[in-house]
């Protein structure tokens, strides 16, 4: 410290200045990017005023406009998303317990992190292709003029599942499950992570199995970080069009999955709850792409537009589930 | 009590220095803690043990035996491995990756170390408090019930038993009674240790094992710890690591010194503090060095 003090102020505006430019860049950015955005939202919003209403969610599609709603693409992301949870959460969760709590740490499974983290990157166009040689035609197994039909009695009805899936929600909801796995697998490996180790610890120590630690203390502590990360994960695979465009959306559906439109119609008829997988189906991103494809100026501008509001709706119910969830759990839950 | 023999101790510390394994072998020879009362069982018994962290000896050539009743107290600069030899009586270093123990270690008869040992069991025989107090994210009822939670024991009634017991025990139940169902989060840093002492008791061990269980706490909870320790010795075997000597001296009838991995001396705490027969425990209690 052998600078004079005058020296030393001089530089400190410097540094000052400095700072305050770097501030001005990033709020810049942040600007620019909240800008971008509502007037993305606005437009949308403005141009689908007075088309958002309950018919436009109680009807399917039609080639009038002023009649068109989004019924059986609501339903058929819907039914997406059930099916996608349903079989992402367990094999995600599975797989990352197994990573971070089980696996010693050796050749293979550094393999399979980095491979995970390369998944993660690969463009979702390719888990259509895959979806479609997999669950779509299983690798032309079956012939398909003979319409296999795996049948499989349970108690007072049955369940009938075709050979192969075909253009069918199954197909759909394992694609994008694939497609989601990776980011669910590895987030829910950072939830276990941040669980303190003297957690485990203490709890191997008074003579818990394993498994006893994991469920009763890693997992509930981990288990917000993981439905958060499972809802974001969610929230991106119902907005995915380009693989479901590969294994099949149908482009105009006049029936929701199973006939079913609420509660009422599963209370009325358990059953129909069973042919939900194995039903044709469209959804929501598909729906307005085939929107705005249309040659009419209305569908193009104010139909699609309702369907986007609808879409971003769901989407931003999603996204507040995990942030609540994130905040509550945060509260309760303190190192 | 089985002497080892010293045949076996040079073939095992040939790495060591000869003026080392002079004194280890008259330390793990001369200085085996006896029990004072001649009735009193060994209720553990290290032999010979060595143990590695991947290719790192963290311990050479330990053998000592514990007295069942009694409070054996480690001492040594930090980084002489009393931690880790205290977690090879629960075998709690089996978690680490690439670990490895040679010798043996017996609780009461049993090889611990033996293929036909359940881990399991073992540590709900041999519980252990950490340094840093652990309390689960959840009330203290369940804290406490834990243990026997998962050992099996479902009896709501069996539970809150166990429960006031283990805070009895831990001399905890007058502060904790009205508010069981609270979160054992909000307690105090002392309160919280003493929990997890109720915790362990609730397992119903035979030997607990603590480390430096008080080094976090001020003046007031650390003597709580201590009279807490003095009470649990009439039932309990205990081995405890601390860097406080004083400490050492008012809560154990043995102390054991370490040193760069090796045990350099064990016997009666008195006598250790007032007569060491080794001149590095000599330096290391009168504060030459560590
Ligand atoms: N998990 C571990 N992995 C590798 N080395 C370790 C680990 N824990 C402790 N050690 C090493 O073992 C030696 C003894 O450590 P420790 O038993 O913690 O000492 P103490 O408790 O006496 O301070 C140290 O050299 C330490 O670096
Ligand atoms: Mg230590």
């Amino acid at each position: 410290m052998n600078q004079t003090p005058s020296e030393f102020d001089s530089r400190l505006s410097t540094r000052h200045r400095n700072s305050k430019l770097f501030e001005l860049f990033c709020l810049t950015a942040v600007l620019t990017s909240l800008i971008i955005l509502a007037v993305l939202l606005l437009s949308v919003i403005y141009k689908s005023w007075g088309w958002v209403d309950l018919d436009f969610l109680r009807n399917h599609h039609s080639r009038k406009p002023e009649d068109a709603g989004i019924n059986a693409a609501f339903w058929g992301s819907f039914w997406l998303i059930i099916l996608t949870a349903l079989f992402s959460i367990p094999i995600g969760v599975g797989a990352a317990l197994y990573l971070e709590e089980y696996a010693r740490k050796n050749k293979f499974t550094t393999f399979i992190q980095v491979n995970l983290a390369n998944l993660a990157g690969v463009p979702s166009i390719v888990y259509g292709i895959l979806g479609l040689t997999v669950f779509v035609r299983m690798f032309d197994m079956f012939r398909a003029e003979e319409d296999t039909v795996l049948t499989i009695s349970l108690f007072v009805t049955q369940l009938s599942i075709p050979l192969p899936f075909g253009t069918t929600l199954i197909s759909g909801a394992l694609t994008l499950s694939l497609l989601i796995l990776p980011v669910v697998i590895i987030s829910s490996q950072e939830s276990l992570r941040s669980v303190p180790p003297s957690l485990r610890h203490a709890s191997l120590a008074l003579g818990a199995t394993e498994w006893q630690t994991v469920r009763s203390q890693v997992l509930p502590a981990a288990i917000p970080g993981i439905a958060t990360g499972v809802i974001l994960s969610l929230s991106r695979a119902i907005g995915e069009t380009a693989p479901l465009l590969m294994v099949g959306a149908a482009s105009f559906i006049t029936f929701t999955p199973g006939g079913i439109e609420g509660i009422g119609d599963v209370i009325a008829n358990p059953a129909s709850l069973l042919e939900v997988p194995f039903s044709k189906y469209t959804c929501m991103p598909m729906q307005i792409y085939n929107w705005v494809k249309f040659a009419k100026i209305e569908f193009q501008e104010y139909v699609a537009s309702a369907g986007i509001v609808i879409l971003l709706g769901v989407l931003l119910l999603m996204n507040a589930t995990a942030v609540y969830i994130r905040m509550r759990f945060q509260n309760k839950i303190q190192w | 009590m089985e002497q080892p023999d010293t045949g076996e101790i040079t073939s095992t510390t040939s790495s060591a220095s000869s003026e080392k394994r002079q004194s280890l072998v008259s330390g793990s020879n001369l200085n085996r803690a006896q029990p004072t009362d001649e009735n009193a069982r060994t209720m553990i018994d290290v032999n010979h043990v060595n143990f590695y962290y991947g290719d790192v000896q963290a311990l050479f050539d330990v053998s000592l035996s514990v007295p069942e009743k009694s409070v054996m107290a480690l001492i040594g600069p930090s980084g002489c491995g009393k931690s880790t030899f205290l977690r090879t009586l629960n075998r709690m270093n089996d978690i680490i990756e690439g670990t490895r123990l040679e010798g043996s270690i017996r609780l009461e008869d049993q090889d611990i170390y033996a293929p036909a040992i359940d881990v399991v069991a073992l540590r709900s025989r041999v519980g252990m408090v950490f340094q840093k107090s652990t309390p689960f994210p959840k009330s203290i009822f369940d804290n406490i019930a834990f243990g026997p939670r998962i050992a099996g024991t479902t009896s709501r009634k069996k539970l809150k038993d166990i429960v006031e017991v283990s805070l009895k025990q831990a001399a905890l139940w007058d502060e904790v009674k009205d508010r069981l169902n609270d979160s054992a989060m909000a307690l105090s840093g002392g309160q919280q240790q003493r929990l997890c002492i109720a915790r362990t008791l609730a397992t119903n061990p035979e030997v607990i094992l603590m480390d430096e269980p008080a080094s976090a706490l001020d003046p007031a909870s650390t003597a709580r710890i201590e009279d807490l320790i003095f009470e649990l010795r009439k039932q309990y075997t205990i081995v405890i690591v601390t860097h406080n000597m004083q400490q050492a001296a008012r809560v154990s009838q043995y102390t054991a010194f370490f040193y760069q991995g090796r045990l350099i001396e064990v016997g009666q705490t008195q006598e250790l503090f007032t007569n060491p027969s080794e001149k590095q425990t000599e330096d290391y209690i009168t504060g030459r060095f560590g």
